[in-house]
């Protein structure tokens, strides 16, 4: 092979790899860009997305809040705990005592209701959404196109990130602002690598997801609507996820199962990053649970990478790639 | 009047097999237990988490909590099922234009799709309940006096939830298909306002002034005081405690009847401002 085909060829294998990352970059923000426009154009989704939601976050505020009343009641007529109050100052520790695991709890119902936004985004947006393009018939056009599905995926991925951002920032600042909770950050960075490794994690399930519910057909949207409250349940959402420990037997195998969606783990390490102090219970400290999440993130990702490509393959073998209604 | 009877029926029929034949029925079964479990289990949790931090049980409270949470079943479901038939015959069968201009009342039509629904939560509302006196010992108990004054609240309530519902389901006339979050938010609005899992009185007082605006207020607070013992409601300041059950019955119906006036006004003009601007069959698939 002379020197000048071989110089050809590496020409040709780079511009092929600049083509394919080319192409695969623009996918991603091709369908990453409907879904942030979206959120512009619809001026609606700011009242359903960011106010109405706040209303849910409330009533569990207000649940913790009547827990607190009754509490205060029975502390200021002279019970602490289960015994009667020694002193004066006694009761003055249990009333504050009380205060800071409300602020607490609090604390847990709204940061719950941050991650709920993107576990919904999750189930609806990613999880159901080939499933739906299959539905509306844009899945074969996908499927022609010359890019790897995983952007399309990814594409889709960040867009909901961002459409969902808005209603998660918005509840944490209402949660500051409205209901008083006292956040403190002591370790940012963690913070940060556990927030975003928890949504790269959820959204490489919602990716694997994705395949599945076209395997599902029907079924998916059911199973969308199944994992919302369960998912709530056992992901410790409105309740610090370490709760489940105290409830024997039954509660650590809750824990256990719960913690296959990162949505839990995320939670628990974000609850006692941001309201250290307490005496709240928690499953693992930090930074294991960092760690688990990385697992986790990898693992969905590589398990969506597969399971796309297997039911590409059966449905296009089967030809149910473009069948409605099933 | 029988062509409204027969629609109700074909399409309760349609909303029925449209919910459960997706599956094997013991699987429809599970589906429909599991979720409502799960939510009454989210408030187990948050009262054992509370009850072992703060040291201290207040199981008048928790029951209180539970029975707001069993009936509230309903409203999730019924609402849902009342407001996302446009949203499903629209985007996903896309066979709302065939529907439509069928010579029925499109009203009724919905109504007797959102049936089903009715039923199904039925069931639920009953096995929450059943498992809370089986295993949380949730002191539960209707006295035969009272069975009349119970099923007539539980009528009205659930009229006046399809009400509300179709009344969601003009404005989805004229919103894009990602109304799974109306499906969250408005359930929110009458888990905050009607004291549904905690008294009234927890609310600050313009917000109680809103609470007793919505009917549900009332049947949530007449089902309890009907089901659970006197002397742990009397302990509960619920706001309410100053009417007698016959009052709070006659607030539902009359409440319940202008949210139905309502209902057909919204419901007619999201259904003439869709049709004005062509919505009416539109689908959105970002």
């Amino acid at each position: 092979m002379s020197a000048v085909t071989v110089r050809r060829a590496a020409v040709v294998r780079r511009s092929d790899l600049r083509y394919k990352v080319g192409l695969n970059v623009r996918s991603i923000l091709g369908r990453a860009y409907p879904r942030v426009i979206g959120a512009n154009r619809e001026p609606s989704w700011i009242f359903f997305e960011v106010f109405l939601p706040l209303l849910g976050i409330a009533a569990y505020v207000f649940i913790y809040q009547a827990f607190y009343n009754a509490q205060v009641a029975l502390i200021q007529a002279g019970q602490c705990g289960s015994a009667a109050c020694a002193s004066a100052a006694d009761q003055l520790a249990y009333l504050q005592t009380a205060a800071r695991n409300l602020n607490a709890l609090v604390g847990t119902v709204v940061l719950g209701g941050t991650m709920v936004a993107f576990w919904l985004n999750v189930l609806w947006s990613m999880a159901s959404q080939l499933y739906w393009e299959k539905e509306i018939g844009n899945l074969q056009i996908y499927m022609m196109a010359p890019m790897s599905r995983m952007a399309l995926l990814a594409g889709m991925a960040i867009g909901g990130m961002f459409m969902t951002s808005v209603r998660a920032i918005s509840t944490l600042v209402a949660g500051v602002l409205v209901f008083g909770v006292v956040f403190q950050v002591a370790n940012p960075f963690l913070l940060l690598a556990v927030f975003f490794v928890t949504l790269i994690a959820l959204y490489g399930m919602g990716m694997m997801f994705a395949s599945l519910y076209l395997l599902w057909g029907r079924e998916a949207w059911n199973l969308s609507s199944l994992l919302e409250e369960p998912i709530f349940f056992s992901s410790g959402m409105y309740f610090p996820a370490g709760g489940f420990l105290m409830v024997q037997p039954w509660g650590p195998a809750v824990a256990v199962a719960g913690s296959l969606v990162p949505a839990m783990l995320g939670l628990d390490a974000l609850r006692q990053l941001t309201l250290p102090g307490t005496t709240l219970p928690s499953l693992l400290p930090p930074d294991t649970e960092l760690e688990l999440l990385l697992v986790l993130a990898v693992v969905f990702l590589i398990l969506a990478r597969f399971s796309l490509a297997y039911l590409e393959k059966l449905a296009k073998r089967e030809g149910k790639l473009t069948s409605r209604h099933q | 009047m029988s062509t409204f009877w027969r629609t109700f029926k074909v399409a309760a029929w349609l909303g029925w097999e449209m919910d459960s034949n997706w599956t094997e029925p013991w699987l429809f079964v599970i589906y429909s237990i599991i979720k409502p479990i799960a939510a009454a289990f989210i408030l187990v949790l948050m009262y054992v988490v509370f009850a072992a931090v703060g040291h201290v049980t207040v199981p008048a409270l928790f029951d209180f909590m539970y029975v707001g949470n069993a009936f509230f079943i309903f409203v999730g479901s019924v609402l849902f099922g009342t407001f996302q038939v446009i949203q499903s015959d629209r985007e996903w069968y896309q066979t709302i234009r065939y529907v439509y201009i069928s010579p029925i009342s499109y009203y009724v039509y919905i109504m007797g799709r959102a049936f089903s629904k009715i039923l199904v939560s039925a069931f639920a509302v009953l096995i929450t309940l059943g498992f809370g006196v089986a295993a949380l010992g949730v002191p539960l108990g209707l006295s035969l006096a009272d069975i009349p004054v119970f099923i007539a609240a539980l009528v009205l309530g659930l009229f006046c939830l399809l009400a509300i519902g179709i009344t969601l389901g003009g404005v989805t006339f004229l919103m894009a298909r990602h109304t799974q979050t109306l499906a969250e938010a408005v359930p929110g609005i009458f888990y905050v306002f009607c004291g549904v899992l905690y008294p009234l009185s927890i609310l600050p007082f313009w917000l109680q002034d809103v609470g007793k605006a919505i009917p549900l207020t009332y049947w949530f607070d007449l089902s309890r005081r009907l089901l659970l013992p006197p002397e742990l409601m009397a302990g509960i300041p619920t706001g309410l405690s100053g009417f007698d059950d016959l009052t709070i019955l006659g607030f539902l119906a009359l409440s319940s009847a202008v949210f139905f006036v309502l209902s057909i006004g919204v419901f007619r003009l999201g259904e003439y401002l869709a049709r004005k601007a062509g919505k009416i069959d539109m689908t959105t698939s970002y």
